[in-house]
């Protein structure tokens, strides 16, 4: 019997020749990745226990992001813990104000994430990396901390789910549209433990920033990791953003792995989704919402706001204005500038939006952009859970960058076929 | 005396565990206070030292926010029953050394208020007020280990100096 891409990885990082779902193992850590909500904790036990150390500075890679800059003063203190032990241990790449960013956009893009690595944080969109043929998975504080000082992590190899995405995708249908129909028909715990693998002739399409949307999303069907085998479109991503280590290990799933279940879709059937909220499950058709008024659009997040997103909502939005309050949000620095040097902004001015600095801020309810009582917000995020961008009687809804920005015009949820 | 507070309800995610307008802290008093908030704001009024939790599928869906074992653990809560719990709020749990339980017969078994009585080691939930009993599988040794070790950074330091 052959092993999935996953079980691949998870053998090597544990130096066995095979892994089989199920089986416990200690795995070799080859990135952590730290936040600054998160982390901040870590850091405070590793002190209390005598552990103090990191196991590389060159492996962990540092970037305040939730509520950045400092929302207050108890977050102003959350940084300066980080800074404090980032600047004690001299992680190598720290990235600060000025260069930080939404850490599952800054990683890939500042070429931290390579295949047949494994990758670890303490956020649950860590699974995003998997769309680089890598191990991503999101763990707690403690975890992080024993990551940060041993390297290694205790973990259960996950059985694979093969999720087949048959294609084309129509015109204003776009990846998020199909990882929202994923999560529909699948459930939140639909995939709950399981590394879910992608795979079919949709994604050869697709750009590395689609493929992340995909990735990004894999934890909101419950599942540890979300996988996406390497080909050429990977390679050229990483020849371009790869720069200190450009060496790294293919593997693919053999042709005799298991898989604890298949699902198929017809992307060519998917419609632009929205999903409802209070669970990213909610999806249906635009179609089928399409009308109901709502008071915030908020375009950014690890989930979609990278540049090929700000380039979609900005064509829709291009000579037209925002008929209700519109949030845009680069997700990191290079984005921010890449679009303010294609022009994006000044369409985004134009309509009327709010142009921000990267930040996770308000699609976690943190700041710039927390939603009131009773208040509706689309958004290009990943939860709807109650409460999630603010009161715990205002809405959100989920949906593609396009569908927010067709939205925005129309100050109610609109399907963007028509505004294409 | 461990009372139920029963939630009828699957999916109970992270941000009703502890919603993220008070992640600018991880001081678990202060979690403790806002613990389900945005589920029940009258949680952390009823809650007493040494209370149980009971729930449907996939409890701690979400975020990965180790702040919500904290809220929870902060709030006196001896233990969580669900029928499942979501992947990172579980490894969260046993990296704390809080033991939360498995069962898919607690949600149908244990109303709200009833007084529960928990053997850990053969895996038994007593319900005195209903009179029944439910069993449980015990955590799997790997677990019972980090738990018994008092969470995952304390079992890390004693492997090293064993």
């Amino acid at each position: 019997m052959g092993m999935t891409l996953t079980e691949k990885i998870l053998a090597k990082a544990a130096d066995k020749e095979k892994v089989t779902p199920g089986q416990l193992i200690d795995a070799n850590i080859d990135i952590v990745m730290c936040v600054d909500v998160t982390t901040p904790p870590a850091i405070s036990m590793l002190a209390e226990k005598g552990l103090d150390k990191v196991f590389d500075r060159e492996k962990i890679v540092v970037t305040p992001d939730h509520f950045q800059p400092a929302k207050d003063i108890k977050s102003a203190e959350l940084h300066k813990r980080l800074d404090e032990w980032a600047k004690r241990h001299k992680i190598k790449y720290y990235y600060k104000l000025g260069r930080a960013g939404v850490c599952h956009a800054l990683l890939p893009e500042q070429g931290h994430i390579r295949p047949g690595e494994v990758i670890v944080g303490p956020d649950s969109h860590t699974c995003t990396y998997g769309a680089f043929a890598a191990f991503g998975t999101g763990v707690g504080s403690t975890d992080a901390a024993a990551a940060i000082a041993t390297g290694q992590l205790w973990f259960k190899v996950p059985a694979s789910e093969k999720i087949v995405l048959n294609g084309p995708l129509g015109p204003g249908v776009y990846s998020k549209d199909v990882i929202l129909a994923v999560i529909a028909r699948i459930g939140v715990d639909g995939a709950l433990y399981k590394a879910m693998e992608f795979v079919g002739p949709a994604l050869a399409e697709m750009s590395m920033e689609s493929r992340m949307t995909i990735t990004n999303m894999a934890i909101e069907a419950g599942a540890k990791n979300g996988i996406i085998a390497f080909d050429d479109v990977t390679k050229q991503y990483l020849d371009e953003h790869l720069k200190d280590k450009t060496d790294y290990t293919v593997y693919e799933s053999d042709e005799d792995a298991e898989y604890i279940g298949v699902e198929e879709f017809d992307c060519s059937a998917i419609e632009p989704m929205v999903a409802l909220p209070p669970l990213p499950s909610g999806g249906v058709p635009v179609t089928d919402c399409a009308g109901k008024e709502m008071d915030q659009v908020y375009i950014g997040s690890c989930t979609n706001g990278r540049i090929e997103d700000l380039r979609i909502a900005a064509k829709i939005l291009r000579g037209k204005q925002a008929a209700i309050r519109t949030i845009v949000v680069p997700a990191t620095p290079t984005i921010w500038k890449q679009a303010k040097d294609e022009g994006l902004f000044d369409i985004f001015y134009d309509a009327g939006c709010v142009i921000a600095a990267p930040t996770c801020g308000a699609c976690l309810g943190g700041f710039m952009g927390v939603l009131a009582a009773g208040e509706k917000c689309i958004s290009t995020t990943n939860r709807n859970f109650v409460g999630r961008m603010g009161h715990p009687k205002s809405e959100v809804y989920l949906a593609s960058p396009a569908t927010a920005a067709a939205s925005a015009v129309e100050g109610k949820l609109t399907d963007p076929r028509d505004h294409l | 005396m461990s009372a139920a507070h029963v939630y009828k309800r699957d999916h109970i995610n992270t941000d009703e565990i502890i919603p993220a307008r008070y992640l600018n802290t991880d001081d678990e008093a202060e979690l403790a206070k806002h613990c389900l908030e945005d589920l029940d704001k009258d949680f952390v009024n009823k809650v007493q030292a040494g209370d149980i939790i009971v729930a449907g599928e996939d409890f701690g869906c979400g975020s990965s926010r180790e702040h919500a074992v904290w809220a929870i653990r902060g709030a006196g809560v001896q233990t969580v029953i669900a029928k499942s719990f979501a992947r990172i709020f579980f490894r969260n749990a046993i990296n704390n050394g809080f033991y939360v339980i498995e069962s898919h017969d607690g949600l149908e078994k244990i109303n709200d208020g009833d007084e529960l009585e928990i053997d850990y080691k053969t895996g038994l939930i007593k319900n005195k007020t209903a009179g029944v009993d439910i069993e449980f599988n015990p955590l799997p040794d790997f677990a019972l280990e980090i738990i018994n070790d008092g969470g995952l950074l304390n079992h890390i330091t004693k492997r090293t100096t064993d």
